[in-house]
Protein backbone atom coordinates (compact mmCIF):
# COMPACT_ATOMS: atom_id res chain seq x y z
CA UNK A 1 0.00 0.00 0.00
CA UNK A 2 2.71 2.12 0.63
CA UNK A 3 4.53 1.28 -2.50
CA UNK A 4 1.83 2.27 -4.45
CA UNK A 5 1.28 5.38 -2.97
CA UNK A 6 4.80 6.14 -3.53
CA UNK A 7 4.47 5.31 -7.28
CA UNK A 8 1.27 7.56 -7.95
CA UNK A 9 3.29 9.98 -6.00
CA UNK A 10 7.00 9.78 -8.17
CA UNK A 11 4.47 9.89 -11.10
CA UNK A 12 4.37 13.19 -12.40
CA UNK A 13 8.30 13.12 -12.16
CA UNK A 14 8.50 9.99 -14.20
CA UNK A 15 6.76 11.18 -16.85
CA UNK A 16 8.52 14.75 -17.05
CA UNK A 17 11.55 12.08 -17.44
CA UNK A 18 10.05 11.04 -21.07
CA UNK A 19 10.55 14.08 -22.73
CA UNK A 20 14.12 12.12 -24.32
CA UNK A 21 12.42 8.87 -25.20
CA UNK A 22 9.58 10.92 -26.90
CA UNK A 23 11.73 13.22 -28.78
CA UNK A 24 13.53 9.72 -29.90
CA UNK A 25 9.87 8.45 -31.07
CA UNK A 26 9.67 11.58 -33.06
CA UNK A 27 13.46 10.81 -34.85
CA UNK A 28 12.17 7.87 -35.77
CA UNK A 29 8.46 8.83 -37.32
CA UNK A 30 10.87 11.46 -38.70
CA UNK A 31 12.70 8.80 -40.53
CA UNK A 32 10.19 6.69 -41.45
CA UNK A 33 8.44 9.78 -43.60
CA UNK A 34 11.79 10.03 -45.32
CA UNK A 35 11.34 5.85 -46.28
CA UNK A 36 7.87 7.28 -47.16
CA UNK A 37 9.29 10.12 -49.75
CA UNK A 38 11.98 7.51 -51.16
CA UNK A 39 9.98 4.23 -51.52
CA UNK A 40 6.53 5.59 -52.37
CA UNK A 41 2.96 4.77 -50.81
CA UNK A 42 2.38 1.46 -51.73
CA UNK A 43 5.94 0.08 -50.29
CA UNK A 44 5.93 2.29 -47.02
CA UNK A 45 2.78 4.53 -46.52
CA UNK A 46 3.47 7.84 -44.59
CA UNK A 47 3.14 8.19 -40.73
CA UNK A 48 0.14 10.37 -41.22
CA UNK A 49 -1.51 8.18 -43.76
CA UNK A 50 -0.72 5.50 -41.17
CA UNK A 51 -2.01 7.13 -38.05
CA UNK A 52 -5.36 8.69 -40.34
CA UNK A 53 -6.28 4.95 -41.05
CA UNK A 54 -5.54 3.89 -37.59
CA UNK A 55 -8.38 6.51 -36.42
CA UNK A 56 -10.24 5.11 -39.09
CA UNK A 57 -9.78 1.75 -37.98
CA UNK A 58 -11.00 2.64 -34.13
CA UNK A 59 -14.30 3.57 -35.41
CA UNK A 60 -14.81 0.60 -36.89
CA UNK A 61 -16.79 -2.09 -34.75
CA UNK A 62 -15.04 -5.14 -36.42
CA UNK A 63 -11.31 -4.05 -35.74
CA UNK A 64 -12.35 -2.92 -32.12
CA UNK A 65 -13.97 -6.40 -31.22
CA UNK A 66 -10.04 -8.27 -33.18
CA UNK A 67 -8.35 -6.06 -30.30
CA UNK A 68 -10.39 -7.41 -27.65
CA UNK A 69 -10.13 -11.13 -28.71
CA UNK A 70 -6.39 -10.86 -29.39
CA UNK A 71 -6.24 -8.72 -25.99
CA UNK A 72 -8.13 -11.75 -24.42
CA UNK A 73 -5.87 -14.27 -25.70
CA UNK A 74 -2.79 -12.70 -24.68
CA UNK A 75 -3.93 -12.12 -21.21
CA UNK A 76 -5.40 -15.62 -20.62
CA UNK A 77 -1.80 -16.77 -21.87
CA UNK A 78 -0.28 -14.59 -19.51
CA UNK A 79 -1.90 -15.15 -16.74
CA UNK A 80 -1.47 -18.93 -16.57
CA UNK A 81 1.68 -18.47 -17.15
CA UNK A 82 2.32 -16.36 -14.55
CA UNK A 83 0.47 -18.21 -12.10
CA UNK A 84 2.31 -21.54 -13.15
CA UNK A 85 5.55 -20.37 -13.87
CA UNK A 86 6.11 -18.36 -10.76
CA UNK A 87 4.75 -21.49 -8.50
CA UNK A 88 6.94 -24.01 -10.49
CA UNK A 89 9.61 -22.16 -10.44
CA UNK A 90 9.61 -21.25 -6.85
CA UNK A 91 8.95 -25.07 -5.95
CA UNK A 92 11.73 -26.06 -8.43
CA UNK A 93 14.31 -23.53 -6.45
CA UNK A 94 13.70 -25.25 -3.34
CA UNK A 95 14.49 -28.08 -3.99
CA UNK A 96 18.63 -28.86 -5.70
CA UNK A 97 17.27 -32.30 -7.30
CA UNK A 98 13.91 -30.40 -9.29
CA UNK A 99 16.08 -27.31 -9.98
CA UNK A 100 18.79 -29.61 -11.72
CA UNK A 101 15.95 -31.78 -12.92
CA UNK A 102 14.29 -28.45 -15.07
CA UNK A 103 17.37 -26.81 -16.24
CA UNK A 104 17.79 -28.85 -19.28
CA UNK A 105 14.31 -28.67 -20.20
CA UNK A 106 13.60 -25.27 -19.66
CA UNK A 107 16.77 -24.53 -22.25
CA UNK A 108 15.00 -27.49 -24.52
CA UNK A 109 11.52 -25.34 -24.27
CA UNK A 110 13.34 -21.90 -24.69
CA UNK A 111 15.28 -23.29 -27.73
CA UNK A 112 12.27 -24.30 -29.32
CA UNK A 113 11.29 -21.63 -32.12
CA UNK A 114 8.05 -20.53 -31.43
CA UNK A 115 6.65 -21.09 -35.25
CA UNK A 116 7.84 -24.44 -34.71
CA UNK A 117 5.29 -25.06 -31.22
CA UNK A 118 2.46 -22.88 -33.70
CA UNK A 119 2.78 -25.75 -36.31
CA UNK A 120 2.60 -28.29 -33.41
CA UNK A 121 -0.63 -26.46 -32.03
CA UNK A 122 -2.50 -26.18 -34.88
CA UNK A 123 -2.12 -30.58 -35.43
CA UNK A 124 -3.16 -30.78 -32.15
CA UNK A 125 -5.85 -28.28 -31.34
CA UNK A 126 -7.03 -27.32 -34.76
CA UNK A 127 -7.52 -23.32 -36.00
CA UNK A 128 -8.97 -21.35 -32.89
CA UNK A 129 -8.37 -19.88 -29.25
CA UNK A 130 -6.80 -22.97 -27.60
CA UNK A 131 -3.42 -22.92 -30.65
CA UNK A 132 -2.81 -19.27 -29.50
CA UNK A 133 -3.16 -19.55 -26.28
CA UNK A 134 -1.13 -22.56 -25.80
CA UNK A 135 1.92 -21.00 -28.29
CA UNK A 136 1.73 -18.19 -26.07
CA UNK A 137 1.99 -20.20 -22.33
CA UNK A 138 4.14 -22.22 -23.95
CA UNK A 139 6.76 -19.25 -25.34
CA UNK A 140 6.63 -17.21 -22.35
CA UNK A 141 5.91 -19.57 -19.46
CA UNK A 142 9.56 -20.72 -19.44
CA UNK A 143 10.85 -16.81 -19.00
CA UNK A 144 9.24 -17.00 -16.01
CA UNK A 145 9.76 -19.81 -14.81
CA UNK A 146 13.61 -19.17 -15.00
CA UNK A 147 12.54 -16.39 -12.98
CA UNK A 148 11.00 -17.68 -10.23
CA UNK A 149 13.75 -20.38 -10.25
CA UNK A 150 16.36 -17.56 -9.93
CA UNK A 151 15.17 -15.81 -7.38
CA UNK A 152 14.93 -18.65 -5.11
CA UNK A 153 18.19 -20.45 -5.76
CA UNK A 154 20.02 -17.21 -5.06
CA UNK A 155 18.34 -16.50 -1.35
CA UNK A 156 21.35 -15.60 0.99
CA UNK A 157 21.81 -18.07 4.13
CA UNK A 158 23.65 -15.22 6.04
CA UNK A 159 19.96 -13.06 6.26
CA UNK A 160 18.20 -16.90 6.95
CA UNK A 161 21.13 -17.02 9.80
CA UNK A 162 20.46 -13.43 11.09
CA UNK A 163 16.84 -13.99 11.32
CA UNK A 164 17.58 -16.84 13.23
CA UNK A 165 19.21 -15.08 15.88
CA UNK A 166 15.88 -12.91 16.27
CA UNK A 167 13.87 -15.83 16.56
CA UNK A 168 11.97 -14.47 13.47
CA UNK A 169 8.54 -16.34 13.19
CA UNK A 170 8.31 -18.10 9.50
CA UNK A 171 5.87 -15.61 8.44
CA UNK A 172 7.91 -12.90 9.01
CA UNK A 173 10.93 -14.62 7.70
CA UNK A 174 8.72 -15.08 4.32
CA UNK A 175 7.21 -11.47 4.33
CA UNK A 176 10.81 -9.79 5.03
CA UNK A 177 13.28 -11.98 3.81
CA UNK A 178 12.71 -14.29 1.29
CA UNK A 179 9.70 -12.57 -0.78
CA UNK A 180 11.23 -9.24 -1.41
CA UNK A 181 14.43 -10.63 -2.97
CA UNK A 182 12.58 -13.49 -4.96
CA UNK A 183 10.19 -10.77 -6.67
CA UNK A 184 12.75 -8.45 -7.59
CA UNK A 185 13.80 -11.26 -9.95
CA UNK A 186 10.31 -12.15 -10.42
CA UNK A 187 8.91 -9.00 -11.47
CA UNK A 188 11.64 -8.68 -14.26
CA UNK A 189 10.58 -11.96 -15.71
CA UNK A 190 6.96 -11.18 -15.56
CA UNK A 191 7.46 -7.91 -17.58
CA UNK A 192 9.65 -9.89 -20.03
CA UNK A 193 6.81 -12.58 -20.47
CA UNK A 194 4.46 -10.03 -21.41
CA UNK A 195 6.33 -8.70 -24.23
CA UNK A 196 7.11 -12.21 -25.40
CA UNK A 197 2.81 -13.29 -25.26
CA UNK A 198 2.05 -9.99 -26.79
CA UNK A 199 4.59 -10.82 -29.25
CA UNK A 200 3.30 -14.69 -30.10
CA UNK A 201 -0.12 -14.36 -29.62
CA UNK A 202 -0.07 -12.22 -32.72
CA UNK A 203 1.84 -14.44 -34.69
CA UNK A 204 -0.14 -17.48 -34.10
CA UNK A 205 -2.97 -15.55 -34.74
CA UNK A 206 -1.91 -15.08 -38.36
CA UNK A 207 -1.71 -18.44 -38.97
CA UNK A 208 -3.97 -20.38 -37.13
CA UNK A 209 -6.88 -18.18 -36.66
CA UNK A 210 -9.45 -15.86 -38.78
CA UNK A 211 -10.25 -13.41 -36.08
CA UNK A 212 -8.30 -11.12 -33.59
CA UNK A 213 -5.21 -8.88 -34.79
CA UNK A 214 -3.52 -11.13 -36.22
CA UNK A 215 -5.89 -12.47 -38.83
CA UNK A 216 -6.89 -8.81 -39.70
CA UNK A 217 -3.01 -8.58 -40.20
CA UNK A 218 -3.39 -11.38 -42.61
CA UNK A 219 -6.32 -10.08 -44.13
CA UNK A 220 -4.27 -6.31 -45.21
CA UNK A 221 -1.49 -8.11 -46.38
CA UNK A 222 -3.75 -10.47 -48.73
CA UNK A 223 -5.38 -7.22 -50.34
CA UNK A 224 -1.94 -5.19 -50.38
CA UNK A 225 -3.24 -2.69 -47.83
CA UNK A 226 -0.05 -1.53 -46.70
CA UNK A 227 -1.54 1.15 -44.80
CA UNK A 228 -4.16 -0.95 -42.62
CA UNK A 229 -1.01 -3.31 -42.08
CA UNK A 230 1.28 -0.49 -40.88
CA UNK A 231 -1.69 0.98 -38.86
CA UNK A 232 -2.06 -2.57 -37.29
CA UNK A 233 1.15 -2.95 -36.12
CA UNK A 234 1.34 0.64 -34.79
CA UNK A 235 -1.47 -0.20 -32.53
CA UNK A 236 0.36 -3.21 -31.23
CA UNK A 237 3.21 -1.25 -30.33
CA UNK A 238 1.60 1.54 -29.52
CA UNK A 239 -0.09 -0.71 -26.66
CA UNK A 240 2.51 -2.60 -25.43
CA UNK A 241 4.46 0.92 -24.45
CA UNK A 242 1.86 2.37 -22.68
CA UNK A 243 1.56 -0.79 -20.81
CA UNK A 244 5.28 -1.05 -20.23
CA UNK A 245 5.99 2.50 -19.92
CA UNK A 246 2.88 3.94 -17.92
CA UNK A 247 2.13 0.61 -15.47
CA UNK A 248 5.00 -1.61 -15.29
CA UNK A 249 8.00 0.66 -15.64
CA UNK A 250 7.02 2.70 -12.73
CA UNK A 251 6.61 -0.36 -10.46
CA UNK A 252 9.55 -1.53 -11.17
CA UNK A 253 11.54 1.17 -10.50
CA UNK A 254 9.68 1.24 -7.07
CA UNK A 255 10.84 -2.56 -6.47
CA UNK A 256 14.14 -2.15 -7.51
CA UNK A 257 14.91 0.88 -6.17
CA UNK A 258 17.51 -0.76 -3.07
CA UNK A 259 19.12 -2.87 -5.84
CA UNK A 260 22.87 -1.90 -6.67
CA UNK B 1 21.81 -15.65 37.50
CA UNK B 2 22.06 -16.69 34.17
CA UNK B 3 24.64 -18.18 32.35
CA UNK B 4 26.09 -19.47 29.35
CA UNK B 5 27.38 -22.67 30.07
CA UNK B 6 30.09 -25.19 27.29
CA UNK B 7 30.42 -28.66 28.29
CA UNK B 8 32.71 -30.95 26.68
CA UNK B 9 31.69 -29.82 23.14
CA UNK B 10 33.05 -31.86 19.84
CA UNK B 11 32.18 -30.85 16.26
CA UNK B 12 33.34 -32.01 13.41
CA UNK B 13 32.67 -31.91 9.43
CA UNK B 14 33.02 -34.98 7.91
CA UNK B 15 36.20 -36.43 8.60
CA UNK B 16 37.40 -32.87 9.96
CA UNK B 17 37.65 -32.20 13.41
CA UNK B 18 36.80 -28.30 13.98
CA UNK B 19 36.88 -28.27 17.86
CA UNK B 20 37.27 -30.64 20.69
CA UNK B 21 36.71 -31.31 24.10
CA UNK B 22 35.46 -27.41 24.84
CA UNK B 23 34.12 -26.36 28.25
CA UNK B 24 33.90 -22.47 29.37
CA UNK B 25 31.50 -20.76 31.10
CA UNK B 26 30.14 -16.91 30.62
CA UNK B 27 28.01 -15.48 33.65
CA UNK B 28 25.96 -12.71 33.71
CA UNK B 29 27.38 -9.76 33.26
CA UNK B 30 31.19 -10.62 32.11
CA UNK B 31 32.85 -9.87 28.55
CA UNK B 32 34.36 -13.06 27.68
CA UNK B 33 36.47 -12.89 24.54
CA UNK B 34 37.13 -15.88 22.31
CA UNK B 35 41.23 -15.53 20.45
CA UNK B 36 42.78 -17.60 18.35
CA UNK B 37 44.03 -17.35 14.66
CA UNK B 38 41.76 -17.18 11.61
CA UNK B 39 40.46 -20.79 10.43
CA UNK B 40 40.91 -21.94 14.10
CA UNK B 41 36.95 -22.59 14.67
CA UNK B 42 36.04 -19.62 16.89
CA UNK B 43 33.19 -18.68 14.43
CA UNK B 44 32.06 -22.18 14.48
CA UNK B 45 32.01 -22.07 18.12
CA UNK B 46 30.34 -19.23 18.30
CA UNK B 47 27.58 -20.46 15.54
CA UNK B 48 26.57 -23.29 17.96
CA UNK B 49 26.16 -21.22 21.12
CA UNK B 50 23.91 -19.57 19.45
CA UNK B 51 22.26 -22.22 18.09
CA UNK B 52 22.19 -21.59 14.82
CA UNK B 53 24.19 -24.71 14.35
CA UNK B 54 23.24 -28.37 15.58
CA UNK B 55 25.26 -29.70 18.35
CA UNK B 56 26.52 -32.75 17.81
CA UNK B 57 28.40 -33.74 21.13
CA UNK B 58 28.74 -32.14 24.38
CA UNK B 59 26.28 -30.07 26.48
CA UNK B 60 24.94 -26.22 25.82
CA UNK B 61 23.61 -24.35 28.24
CA UNK B 62 22.20 -20.98 27.96
CA UNK B 63 19.72 -19.02 30.31
CA UNK B 64 19.89 -15.40 28.77
CA UNK B 65 16.52 -14.97 27.72
CA UNK B 66 17.39 -12.39 24.57
CA UNK B 67 20.01 -12.70 22.43
CA UNK B 68 21.48 -10.87 19.49
CA UNK B 69 24.66 -11.33 17.18
CA UNK B 70 26.52 -8.24 15.50
CA UNK B 71 28.21 -9.96 12.59
CA UNK B 72 31.40 -9.30 11.02
CA UNK B 73 29.90 -8.38 7.62
CA UNK B 74 26.55 -6.08 8.57
CA UNK B 75 24.26 -8.28 6.64
CA UNK B 76 21.40 -5.60 6.31
CA UNK B 77 18.27 -6.14 4.55
CA UNK B 78 18.92 -4.39 1.38
CA UNK B 79 15.59 -3.97 0.89
CA UNK B 80 15.01 -2.04 3.99
CA UNK B 81 16.01 1.62 4.44
CA UNK B 82 18.15 2.28 7.36
CA UNK B 83 15.30 2.28 10.02
CA UNK B 84 13.95 -0.67 9.23
CA UNK B 85 16.79 -2.37 10.00
CA UNK B 86 17.77 -1.31 12.83
CA UNK B 87 13.84 -2.55 14.30
CA UNK B 88 14.09 -5.55 12.51
CA UNK B 89 14.87 -7.38 15.64
CA UNK B 90 11.96 -5.98 17.51
CA UNK B 91 9.68 -6.47 14.47
CA UNK B 92 10.12 -9.99 15.28
CA UNK B 93 9.70 -9.42 19.08
CA UNK B 94 6.46 -8.31 17.95
CA UNK B 95 6.83 -4.63 19.04
CA UNK B 96 3.77 -1.92 18.28
CA UNK B 97 5.58 -0.10 14.46
CA UNK B 98 5.26 3.30 16.25
CA UNK B 99 7.05 2.28 19.14
CA UNK B 100 9.94 0.24 16.57
CA UNK B 101 10.36 3.59 15.00
CA UNK B 102 10.60 5.70 17.75
CA UNK B 103 13.36 3.21 19.60
CA UNK B 104 14.75 2.72 16.25
CA UNK B 105 15.67 6.42 15.75
CA UNK B 106 16.89 7.08 19.27
CA UNK B 107 19.52 4.61 18.91
CA UNK B 108 20.34 5.14 15.67
CA UNK B 109 21.37 9.08 16.72
CA UNK B 110 22.99 7.66 19.82
CA UNK B 111 25.10 6.19 16.60
CA UNK B 112 25.59 9.04 15.42
CA UNK B 113 23.85 8.46 12.52
CA UNK B 114 22.01 11.41 10.84
CA UNK B 115 18.86 11.54 10.33
CA UNK B 116 18.83 12.33 6.59
CA UNK B 117 20.43 8.62 6.64
CA UNK B 118 17.18 7.32 8.18
CA UNK B 119 15.51 6.66 5.03
CA UNK B 120 18.82 5.51 2.59
CA UNK B 121 18.86 2.05 1.00
CA UNK B 122 22.06 -0.09 2.74
CA UNK B 123 23.88 0.27 -0.93
CA UNK B 124 23.87 3.97 -0.28
CA UNK B 125 26.22 3.35 3.15
CA UNK B 126 29.27 3.40 3.88
CA UNK B 127 31.07 0.79 5.08
CA UNK B 128 31.55 2.08 8.09
CA UNK B 129 27.98 3.27 8.30
CA UNK B 130 26.43 -0.34 7.92
CA UNK B 131 28.45 -1.35 10.71
CA UNK B 132 26.92 0.83 13.08
CA UNK B 133 23.33 0.34 11.63
CA UNK B 134 24.67 -3.56 11.97
CA UNK B 135 25.45 -2.79 15.93
CA UNK B 136 22.42 -0.63 16.36
CA UNK B 137 20.01 -4.05 14.92
CA UNK B 138 21.65 -5.79 17.68
CA UNK B 139 21.57 -3.36 20.80
CA UNK B 140 17.68 -1.83 20.11
CA UNK B 141 16.51 -5.15 20.87
CA UNK B 142 18.30 -4.84 24.38
CA UNK B 143 20.00 -8.18 25.01
CA UNK B 144 20.83 -10.09 27.59
CA UNK B 145 23.86 -12.05 25.85
CA UNK B 146 25.52 -10.46 23.14
CA UNK B 147 27.41 -12.17 20.49
CA UNK B 148 30.01 -10.26 18.58
CA UNK B 149 31.46 -12.04 15.72
CA UNK B 150 34.66 -9.77 14.44
CA UNK B 151 32.02 -6.69 14.13
CA UNK B 152 35.08 -4.17 14.34
CA UNK B 153 38.13 -5.90 12.14
CA UNK B 154 36.71 -4.11 9.41
CA UNK B 155 36.52 -0.66 10.54
CA UNK B 156 38.90 2.20 10.79
CA UNK B 157 40.47 2.82 14.73
CA UNK B 158 38.24 5.63 15.32
CA UNK B 159 34.76 4.17 14.43
CA UNK B 160 36.73 0.70 16.20
CA UNK B 161 36.98 2.67 19.12
CA UNK B 162 33.66 4.62 18.99
CA UNK B 163 31.67 1.47 18.48
CA UNK B 164 33.86 -0.10 21.45
CA UNK B 165 32.87 2.75 23.88
CA UNK B 166 29.63 1.99 23.10
CA UNK B 167 29.87 -1.59 24.43
CA UNK B 168 31.98 -0.37 27.17
CA UNK B 169 28.88 2.10 28.80
CA UNK B 170 26.91 -1.19 28.38
CA UNK B 171 29.43 -3.00 30.03
CA UNK B 172 30.30 -0.65 32.80
CA UNK B 173 26.11 -0.61 33.91
CA UNK B 174 26.32 -4.02 33.81
CA UNK B 175 23.21 -3.97 31.48
CA UNK B 176 25.07 -7.08 29.18
CA UNK B 177 26.61 -9.78 29.09
CA UNK B 178 29.07 -10.19 26.51
CA UNK B 179 30.94 -13.27 23.98
CA UNK B 180 32.98 -11.68 21.99
CA UNK B 181 35.37 -13.11 18.81
CA UNK B 182 38.34 -11.75 17.64
CA UNK B 183 41.81 -11.95 16.32
CA UNK B 184 42.92 -9.05 17.94
CA UNK B 185 44.33 -9.42 21.18
CA UNK B 186 44.55 -5.58 22.06
CA UNK B 187 40.88 -5.21 20.95
CA UNK B 188 40.13 -8.39 23.80
CA UNK B 189 42.50 -7.12 26.45
CA UNK B 190 40.55 -3.50 26.34
CA UNK B 191 37.23 -5.11 26.57
CA UNK B 192 37.37 -8.82 28.64
CA UNK B 193 37.39 -9.72 31.77
CA UNK B 194 38.02 -13.04 30.50
CA UNK B 195 40.49 -14.27 27.21
CA UNK B 196 39.99 -18.42 26.37
CA UNK B 197 42.34 -18.95 23.77
CA UNK B 198 41.91 -21.63 21.23
CA UNK B 199 44.79 -23.14 19.55
CA UNK B 200 43.94 -24.45 16.10
CA UNK B 201 43.49 -28.07 14.04
CA UNK B 202 41.58 -28.96 15.96
CA UNK B 203 39.93 -26.49 17.92
CA UNK B 204 41.22 -26.28 21.91
CA UNK B 205 41.53 -24.07 24.40
CA UNK B 206 44.68 -24.13 25.72
CA UNK B 207 44.42 -21.18 27.96
CA UNK B 208 42.39 -19.03 30.21
CA UNK B 209 43.60 -16.01 31.05
CA UNK B 210 41.63 -13.23 33.60
CA UNK B 211 41.63 -9.56 33.87
CA UNK B 212 40.70 -8.19 37.03
CA UNK B 213 40.90 -4.30 36.38
CA UNK B 214 37.61 -2.86 35.67
CA UNK B 215 37.05 -1.87 31.67
CA UNK B 216 36.82 1.84 32.94
CA UNK B 217 40.46 2.07 33.80
CA UNK B 218 41.84 0.08 31.68
CA UNK B 219 43.48 3.23 30.11
CA UNK B 220 46.08 2.85 26.75
CA UNK B 221 48.90 1.95 29.15
CA UNK B 222 47.62 -0.68 30.58
CA UNK B 223 46.18 -2.03 27.37
CA UNK B 224 49.89 -1.95 25.69
CA UNK B 225 51.19 -3.23 28.71
CA UNK B 226 49.06 -6.55 28.86
CA UNK B 227 49.50 -6.72 25.10
CA UNK B 228 52.88 -6.82 25.51
CA UNK B 229 52.84 -9.75 28.64
CA UNK B 230 50.59 -12.05 26.53
CA UNK B 231 52.73 -11.38 23.40
CA UNK B 232 55.80 -12.91 25.24
CA UNK B 233 53.82 -15.89 26.65
CA UNK B 234 54.65 -18.97 25.25
CA UNK B 235 51.22 -20.46 24.45
CA UNK B 236 50.47 -17.28 22.41
CA UNK B 237 53.54 -17.43 20.67
CA UNK B 238 52.71 -21.16 19.57
CA UNK B 239 49.05 -20.79 18.89
CA UNK B 240 49.46 -17.87 16.59
CA UNK B 241 52.81 -19.03 15.23
CA UNK B 242 54.54 -16.09 16.09
CA UNK B 243 58.27 -15.96 15.37
CA UNK B 244 60.42 -13.17 16.60
CA UNK B 245 63.75 -12.44 14.99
Amino acid sequence: MKSLLKILRDFPAYLWSGWGAIASVFIFIAAWDVGNQVYGDLILPSPLETFQTLAQLFKESEFVENLMITLRRAMIGFSISLVAGTALGLLAGFFVTASMVSRPIVTILMGMPPIAWIVLAMIWFGMGDATVEFTVVVASLPIVFVGALQGTRTLEDKFDEMADIFKVPPVMKLFDIYLPHIFSYVFPAWVAALGMAWKIVVMAELLATSDGLGAALALARSQLDTASALAIVVAMVGLLMVAEYIFLEPIKREVEKWRD
Amino acid sequence: MARLKVEEINFSFGYDTILEDISFEVNEGEVVSLVGPSGGGKTTLLRLCAELLDRQEGKIENSFKTQAVAFQDPRLLPWKNVIDNISFGLKAMGVSSHEREERAKEIALKFDLEENDFDKFPKELSGGMSQRVSFARALVTKPDLLFLDEPFSALDIGLKRELQDHVMELIENKEITIFFITHDIMEAIRLSDKILLLAPDPGRIVKIYDFDVPQAQRDDEYVYSQTAKLLSDREIIETFELEFR
